[in-house]
C-alpha cells in the first residue's frame, strides 16, 4: 500500500508538467531611463505594457492577464537568461573641423587608448564606425561626406593597430544631429564620427 | 536599356545583401546550435547569424547575440529561437525584425530599428505576438517540440 503513495504522487506531478504553461513577458526597466513599451497581441485581445515590471501571461488560447513582477522574483526566474546579454555597445567620438573629411580636432586624437581597452574587454568584439555632417550641404552630399570620414577613421585605426573581429562603416549623413540646427548651419558637434564597440 | 541594365543589377545585388549576417554570437554557454537549411551547426562567439536561422540551447546552456542595429538577445536553456526576418540599412536605421520563441525564455534590448520603426520589431510564441517600441523586456514561451 505505502508502495502506491508516491507512484500516484510522481503521475500527478507529470500529468500537472503537462499541463499547457502560459507564455510570460515581463517589461524590464530600460538602462536609459525612457519608457519604452511592449504591445501584445493574442487571438482574443491586446494589451499595453509600458511601465517597468509590468507583466502578462498569455495562455495557449490568447487569455492575457496583466500582472506585476519585481526584480527579485525576474532574477529568480530570469538570472540565467540575462546573464547570458551580450554587453550593451558603447561609443567613441572624435569630432572634424569644417568640411573636411581628415582633419580631427586636437581632443579626439586621445581616445584611441581607451578603445583599445575596450576591445580587450570583449569577446569578438566589432567596431562599427559611423560618420556624421552638420546641415551645411544637400543631404545626398553629406551621405557621401559622412561615409568618407567614416572611412578615413577606420584607415585610422588600421594604422593605428586596431584589430576586431570586423570593422564596418555607415555614413547618417545629416540624420542624427548631435546638436539640432536649422538647415544649413555649421554646427562642429555635429560634425563628428561614432567609433561603436560592441 | 538603362532600365533594363538596373533591373539587373538590382536582382544580381538581391542575394548578395540576403546573405548579409545579421548578428553575432557573443556569449555561449553550454550547447548551442544553430538550425540552418536543415543542418544544424554548432555555433558559439563569433559564428555569424543569418536571417532565417535557428538558434537552440539545451539543458543549462544560453546564449548570447548582438545584432547589426545593435539589438541585444540572450536565449536561456532549452529553448528555440527563430530570426524569420532580418533588414536593417545603416544609412537611415530603418528596418525589421521578426523573431519567434518556440520554447525557452529570451530577454530582448531593443536597438536601432525599434527606435527609427517603432512598428516593425515583432516577437511572436505561439500564444502572441510582442510589437517592442524601444525597450528591455523577457520573454518565456512553451510552445510544442517541434
Amino acid at each position: 500500500m505505502e508502495l502506491f503513495v508516491p507512484f500516484t504522487l510522481a503521475t500527478w506531478l507529470i500529468a500537472l508538467n503537462h499541463e499547457p504553461a502560459n507564455d510570460r513577458v515581463v517589461l524590464l526597466p530600460s538602462a536609459d531611463g525612457r519608457a519604452g513599451a511592449v504591445q501584445l497581441s493574442t487571438a482574443k485581445g491586446e494589451l499595453l505594457l509600458a511601465q517597468p515590471y509590468a507583466a502578462a501571461e498569455a495562455s495557449s488560447d490568447g487569455k492575457l492577464t496583466g500582472s506585476t513582477a519585481d526584480g527579485a522574483s525576474v532574477q529568480a526566474r530570469y538570472g540565467d537568461t540575462l546573464a547570458a546579454l551580450p554587453a550593451r555597445p558603447v561609443s567613441f567620438t572624435v569630432y572634424y573641423l569644417s568640411g573636411s573629411a581628415e582633419a580631427l580636432t586636437a581632443e579626439s586624437a586621445g581616445q584611441l587608448d581607451a578603445l583599445k581597452a575596450e576591445l580587450l574587454r570583449r569577446p569578438v568584439p566589432e567596431i562599427v564606425v559611423v560618420g556624421h555632417t552638420d546641415r551645411v550641404g544637400s543631404q545626398a552630399d553629406n551621405d557621401v561626406l559622412s561615409l568618407a570620414r567614416a572611412g578615413m577613421v577606420r584607415q585610422r585605426l588600421l594604422d593605428s593597430g586596431v584589430k576586431a573581429q570586423s570593422m564596418e562603416i555607415a555614413g547618417r549623413g545629416e540624420r542624427e544631429l548631435a546638436v539640432d540646427t536649422a538647415d544649413e548651419v555649421a554646427e562642429s558637434r555635429n560634425r563628428r564620427v561614432e567609433i561603436i564597440v560592441r | 536599356m538603362n532600365i533594363k541594365v538596373i533591373a539587373v543589377a538590382v536582382l544580381l545585388a538581391l542575394p548578395a545583401q540576403a546573405e548579409e549576417a545579421a548578428g553575432m554570437i557573443k556569449t555561449a554557454q553550454g550547447k548551442v546550435e544553430v538550425v540552418r537549411g536543415g543542418q544544424r551547426l554548432p555555433a558559439g562567439p563569433g559564428f555569424a547569424v543569418m536571417q532565417a536561422d535557428k538558434v537552440q540551447t539545451g539543458a543549462a546552456s544560453s546564449v548570447g547575440i548582438t545584432l547589426r542595429d545593435n539589438t541585444l538577445l540572450s536565449a536561456g536553456a532549452n529553448s528555440s529561437l527563430s530570426l524569420d526576418q532580418y533588414a536593417f540599412n545603416p544609412t537611415t536605421h530603418q528596418g525589421r525584425i521578426d523573431a519567434s520563441l518556440k520554447r525557452g525564455t529570451l530577454s530582448v534590448i531593443s536597438g536601432k530599428i525599434a527606435k527609427t520603426s517603432p512598428d516593425a520589431v515583432h516577437f511572436r510564441t505561439t500564444a502572441v505576438t510582442l510589437g517592442v517600441r524601444g525597450t528591455e523586456f523577457i520573454l518565456e514561451a512553451h510552445g510544442e517540440e517541434d
